[in-house]
């Protein structure tokens, strides 16, 4: 399984973010230092990656919250907690949901085993 | 970074019906840096919009601006910030642009929110986040509200300054 988070520094629920995907991932048993960490840092780099806010976070390419329609750019995401509350990261119930999903379109689960961080 | 106990920038800035809002004498005025398109300026959003409402009677005033850069980030710009105030997002709170960035420049505001309140006399007695945490409503701008109540009461804010939480100010190029 291929778990991405991509982040803008001018938004600081990076790291939150980070934290809460990586404990779902031990939680589910898979290696929390597999996430691909990326950094986009300008406009051009936002569009080229579909990139519509901090935190990004996606399992096999897959957003764990698609927008439709939003427009890409350095901006901050907004998250909408289970609770309805506002969040800048998303639902770690969410989070578990998508790596779910994920797992159950592998025929074997698809476990990853190596850690990176590329900006 | 602080401004607390010096003296409040002036200025004059317009809301969303065009009208001229300014700094003016009042016994406490809260001054907040917000936006339309930012998590934590939405989080924190109605816990602001109650303590103007709960103060509103003690004299408290507040303005809520918005200094985005609009061209960059549309969710930001004038009718954005007119469809909230007309679905009553702000309840009677003059939402204003400061589409020079000047006020926000001259008050060193960082991030969306960034909180000021200043006194009858024009000086800045609190500076930062409304509360300790924007993901929990219990925590209801609890340090915004313990420094409007030390003021009103003739005392200093403790905390007078803690650090502001938020999207970074987005600045035109």
């Amino acid at each position: 399984m291929r778990v991405e988070l991509l982040f803008w520094a001018g938004c600081p629920s990076y790291g939150k973010a980070l934290r809460e995907l990586q404990q779902v991932l031990r939680e589910s048993g898979h290696d929390p230092r597999t996430v691909i960490v990326r950094e986009i840092t300008t406009d051009d780099a936002a569009a080229s990656e579909g990139f519509v806010g901090s935190p990004t976070i996606r399992i096999d390419g897959a957003d764990v919250q698609p927008l439709a329609n939003e427009p890409t750019g350095l901006t901050c995401r907004v998250y909408r907690r289970r609770d309805g509350r506002i969040s800048p990261t998303p639902d770690p119930e969410d989070l578990r949901e998508a790596m779910l999903a994920a797992s159950s379109q592998r025929p074997s689960g698809g476990r990853t085993r190596t850690a990176a961080r590329a900006r | 970074m602080t401004l607390v106990g010096e003296r409040a920038p002036r200025f004059e800035l317009p809301d969303t019906e065009g009208r001229i809002q300014e700094l003016e004498p009042a016994p406490l005025t809260v001054v907040v840096f917000t936006c339309n398109h930012c998590p934590y300026a939405l989080a924190w959003h109605e816990r602001l919009m109650a303590v103007a409402r709960e103060y509103a009677e003690l004299g408290v005033r507040m303005l809520a601006i918005n200094p985005n850069d609009a061209e960059r980030y549309p969710r930001d710009s004038e009718v954005q910030m007119k469809a909230r105030v007309q679905a009553g997002d702000f309840d009677g709170v003059p939402y204003l642009r400061d589409a020079s960035q000047e006020v926000a420049r001259s008050y060193d505001a960082r991030t969306t929110p960034d909180v000021f309140v200043i006194d009858g006399q024009g000086t800045v007695r609190y500076r930062g986040a409304p509360d300790r945490d924007y993901e929990d409503p219990a925590a209801n701008a609890q340090w915004l509200r313990s420094a409007l109540d030390a003021l009103l009461e003739g005392e200093d804010p403790d905390p007078r300054e803690t650090e502001p939480v938020g999207c970074t100010i987005k600045w035109k190029p």
